[in-house]
């Protein structure tokens, strides 16, 4: 437990990718089986013992620490864990050699009569920062910014593999990831997957820089605003994974049960909305539905999921992903049918003359889930990651509003010295400024310093970390779309916002007025 | 309840002793002021007359041009003090920073001493507390949670050379407090072996010479205004918390911000300080320091000064001894001084 009460005290304090990157890495490299692989399991929010709970936790806390000490310290830390875990007295001979392996086997023993008292035995084994490892593991709620992707491409790191078979190879192994591990060194051979609802790697797509491409060569889809999802179908067995290749089939229930089709499918995860009479919605409505462990009827029936299909990877145990994009289309297009219309329909093709009847198309459509364009080379495979030449997105011009600083806040890692989060506004009809969004990109390491230099010139007030600013500069903002939202005073909520120009030239009270970007509003 | 003391006033702004006529680290300009040591929050400038430790005089004369030679301001050693008004002031160590004392203050049979600040465990820089019987405790309370509990400072001081032994092409820039953390901080790199040149911010310079010259040994300091920035690789740099992520770390060589305090005891207060590697290095006392030594003094009545009151009170109140909290304000309890 001390190692991995160590890493996960340093991936809180690491912020930098490369950096959570190299201490995972060598965490596996230098632990042994099972432990790492419960680790690592636990990082990525792979373990759920539902005996342990908050409120359990608390109770047993109050065996030990008076409870009005405990509310007080509770208060201050701001997290129940971490204070359980400072407030629980140290036990003689504390650190035994308690593994994450015999912890996750004691723990997943436990039932709701007896959790109390394993976990006391347990964290009477422990010092304060194998406590807070501990409590973390059982509860869950690492927040350590450990994705499952960023740990398989730790893992592909620490062992030399390609981070494609690790995505493969992830989802088929159960924690504790043993013949992964053992693949990983070279001491057995890749597992077989057959019959297990693995996922995987998705194609991806590279902006298209290119002024023009052929369309014999190319065919076109529509880009959608939605999620991109993997449907796996075997052994009776369902599962939906996102990009990262997490798996999100508990908040898609419809989605699970409606296809029952031995297959693995690319496509995108839309919502039908209502003020679209029924079809695609934006991508505001869908977010209502993401990261939800479980769903309410209420909101199945208000914002019902359905998947646009755009590739067929497998169909009825055969891997369709080396044939070239026009043989899996003829396939998917047959394919498509087998499954419930309800839930799934097809991506179409753009059926256009030539490239400039296609620009035509794109710049007139004003679908609400409608992203932009994709471009797939008709030869090609279907293969893992962003490979040149095979894939472009083209995406609807962005769309711009002159805005007015308001506040800055200070970056992290190599920005943590400069004002580089900006939240910006327009005005309102009685003349207000509000803010519209906050933007963080767009801009060259020159322009931050000029700019980072206006804010500490400009400064009227300091709330913490934020400076409000003089109300002077005007920026342009590009943001793909905007949709009304009841979260922000303005009524406006932007998507991608980037700052793409600094308007120093313009009049602060000549930027845009809140009326303009309602008029945008899809 | 404990009850006031018709001759010794709690105000907002400081300890007023009546018979004397002197407050005792007040937040405003007094006539007469003992102060138990240097920080800001209870040394403040513009006094009549300043009572003090020789070395705290020297530090507010650094720090605010208190003029040490001017006959009203009056130093006293360890254990000396002085008699006004009937009340009898002594100072005694309280092992905070360089000159901390305690004050014990005798009147009409009854004792009160007041910490100041202060801390149990041993500190390289200076004299340690002593526990001093009275009727009356009035202790600061900056860890007064059970949450609090320091680590050994060698522990800490462990994991900064291993930080900066793991990663020799970067630095480690630790924020510490100009005035005590700081070069606690450097002598406890020394009693470790660290016997490279530390590299200081210019804010700290003029102080580091104060402890120097009252014998504290430091090693070879130097600035870094004055050393080129690939020299640094490897290096520590010891800096004041605001340098931490201000412009001035730029001339660094990508620094490992790190941060000495009591307060990094706490996960998340560390991440908002954007803290990479945080040392649970405090010159207060944690929480069991604090009930400890309130044990060990077992005093009549306990006097609860500043931070977290109420979790000091609750002990009290479990250990049935008498408590009240005062409520003195201006003490910057977030910077940790």
């Amino acid at each position: 437990m001390k190692a991995f009460a160590a890493l996960i005290d340093r991936l809180i304090y690491t912020r930098s990718r490369n950096s959570k990157l190299a201490l995972i890495a060598d965490y596996l490299k230098h632990t042994p089986d099972p432990d790492r692989g419960w680790a690592i399991a636990a990082l990525t929010e792979s373990l759920d013992f539902s005996a342990v709970k908050s409120a359990m936790v608390r109770t047993l806390l109050a065996t030990r620490v008076d409870e009005e000490l405990f509310r007080l310290s509770r208060h201050f830390v701001g997290d129940t864990a971490e204070t359980a875990a400072l407030l629980w007295p140290d036990a003689p001979g504390a650190q035994a050699d308690l593994t994450v392996a015999a912890a996750v086997d004691t723990l997943s023993t436990a039932t709701r009569a007896t959790a109390p008292a394993i976990l006391a035995s347990l964290l009477d084994r422990l010092d304060a920062d194998g406590r807070y490892a501990l409590l973390k593991l059982a509860l869950g709620g690492m927040r350590v910014g450990v994705s499952a992707r960023l740990a398989k491409q730790a893992f592909a790191q620490a062992f030399d593999v390609p981070v494609d078979d690790v995505e493969e190879l992830w989802h088929a192994i159960a924690p504790p990831y043993a013949p992964l591990f053992a693949w990983g060194e070279g001491r057995a051979e890749r597992p077989d997957l057959k019959d297990v609802a693995f996922f995987r790697p998705f194609m991806l797509a590279h902006p298209l820089e290119e002024a023009t491409v052929d369309l014999a060569d190319f065919a076109a889809e529509w880009k959608w605003d939605g999620i991109r999802v993997q449907i796996v179908h075997v052994g009776g067995q369902t599962r939906i994974y996102s990009r990262g290749g997490e798996e999100i089939s508990a908040a898609f229930p419809e989605l699970v049960a409606a296809f029952d089709q031995d297959a693995v499918i690319d496509g995108e995860l839309l919502v039908r909305g209502d003020a679209q009479g029924g079809e695609a919605a934006s991508f505001n409505a869908l977010q209502q539905r993401l990261g939800r462990k479980t769903v309410s009827k209420k909101m199945l029936a208000e914002s019902p999921a359905f998947v646009r299909v755009y590739d067929l990877l497998a169909v009825d145990g055969n891997d369709l992903r080396p044939l070239p994009w026009t043989e899996r289309r003829r396939q998917l297009e047959a394919f498509v049918p087998r499954l419930a219309d309800s839930h799934f329909d097809l991506s179409q093709v753009i059926d256009a003359d030539d490239f400039d009847d296609l620009a035509t198309r794109r710049a007139g459509a004003r679908d609400a889930a409608i992203e932009g364009v994709m471009l797939k080379r008709r030869d090609a495979p279907y293969v893992a990651g962003r490979r040149a030449g095979l894939w472009y997105k083209w995406k609807r011009d962005p769309l711009t509003a002159d805005c007015v600083m308001m506040y800055a806040q200070r970056g992290n890692g190599r920005r943590a010295s400069f004002y580089s989060d900006y939240t910006f506004g327009c005005w309102s009809e009685d003349g207000e400024l509000l803010p519209v969004g906050k933007a963080y990109s767009g801009f060259t390491d020159e322009e931050l310093k000029w700019l980072d230099k206006f804010v500490r010139d400009n400064t009227l007030n300091r709330f913490g970390p934020v400076r409000e600013v003089e109300k002077s500069l005007v920026l342009e903002v590009a943001f793909d779309s905007i949709h009304s939202s009841k979260r922000h005073k303005s009524g406006l909520a932007m998507r991608f916002p980037r700052i793409s120009r600094i308007r120093r030239d313009k009049p602060a009270d000549e930027a845009d007025r809140i009326a303009t970007l309602l008029a945008m509003v899809t | 309840m404990a009850k006031p003391k018709p001759w010794l006033e709690p105000h907002p702004h400081g300890l007023y002793v009546k018979p004397a006529d002197l407050w005792i680290d007040p937040s405003r300009p007094v006539e007469r002021a003992a102060v138990t040591h240097g920080h800001a929050d209870h040394a403040r400038s513009g006094h009549g007359a300043v009572f003090a430790t020789p070395e705290t005089l020297a530090i507010m004369a650094l720090r605010y041009g208190v003029d040490v030679e001017a006959s009203r301001n009056q130093a006293f050693p360890y254990g000396d003090g002085f008699e006004r008004g009937g009340v009898r002031f002594s100072f005694h160590p309280a092992g905070h920073v360089l000159g901390s004392a305690q004050i014990l203050m005798e009147y009409a049979g009854e004792r009160i001493v007041i910490t100041g600040d202060y801390k149990r465990r041993p500190d390289p820089t200076c004299a340690p507390f002593e526990v001093v019987p009275c009727d009356i405790f009035i202790t600061e309370a900056t860890f007064g949670l059970p949450v609090f509990r320091h680590p050994p400072t060698s522990d800490e001081i462990g994991k900064l050379i291993g930080a900066v032994r793991a990663e020799p092409d970067r630095c480690v820039l630790v924020g510490a407090y100009a005035l005590g953390k700081a070069q606690r901080v450097m002598a406890e790199l020394r009693a470790a072996g660290w016997d490279a040149p530390i590299y200081i911010h210019g804010a700290m310079e003029k102080m580091c010479a104060l402890y120097a010259a009252h014998g504290v040994d430091l090693g070879e300091l130097r600035l870094v205004s004055e050393t080129d920035k690939a020299a640094m690789a490897g290096q520590i740099i010891v800096a004041p918390p605001s340098a931490l992520n201000d412009r001035w770390s730029r001339r660094l060589p990508d620094p490992v911000t790190a941060m000495a305090s009591g307060w990094m005891r706490v996960r998340q207060r560390a991440r908002q300080r954007m803290v990479e590697l945080p040392l649970v290095i405090s010159d207060h006392a944690d929480w069991d320091e604090l009930t400890t030594t309130i044990s060990q003094v077992n005093p009549k009545e306990t006097w609860i000064t500043h931070g977290s009151e109420d979790g000091l009170l609750r002990w009290c109140e479990l250990h049935q001894r008498t408590a009240r909290a005062l409520h003195l304000v201006g003490r910057d309890l977030e910077e940790e001084v």
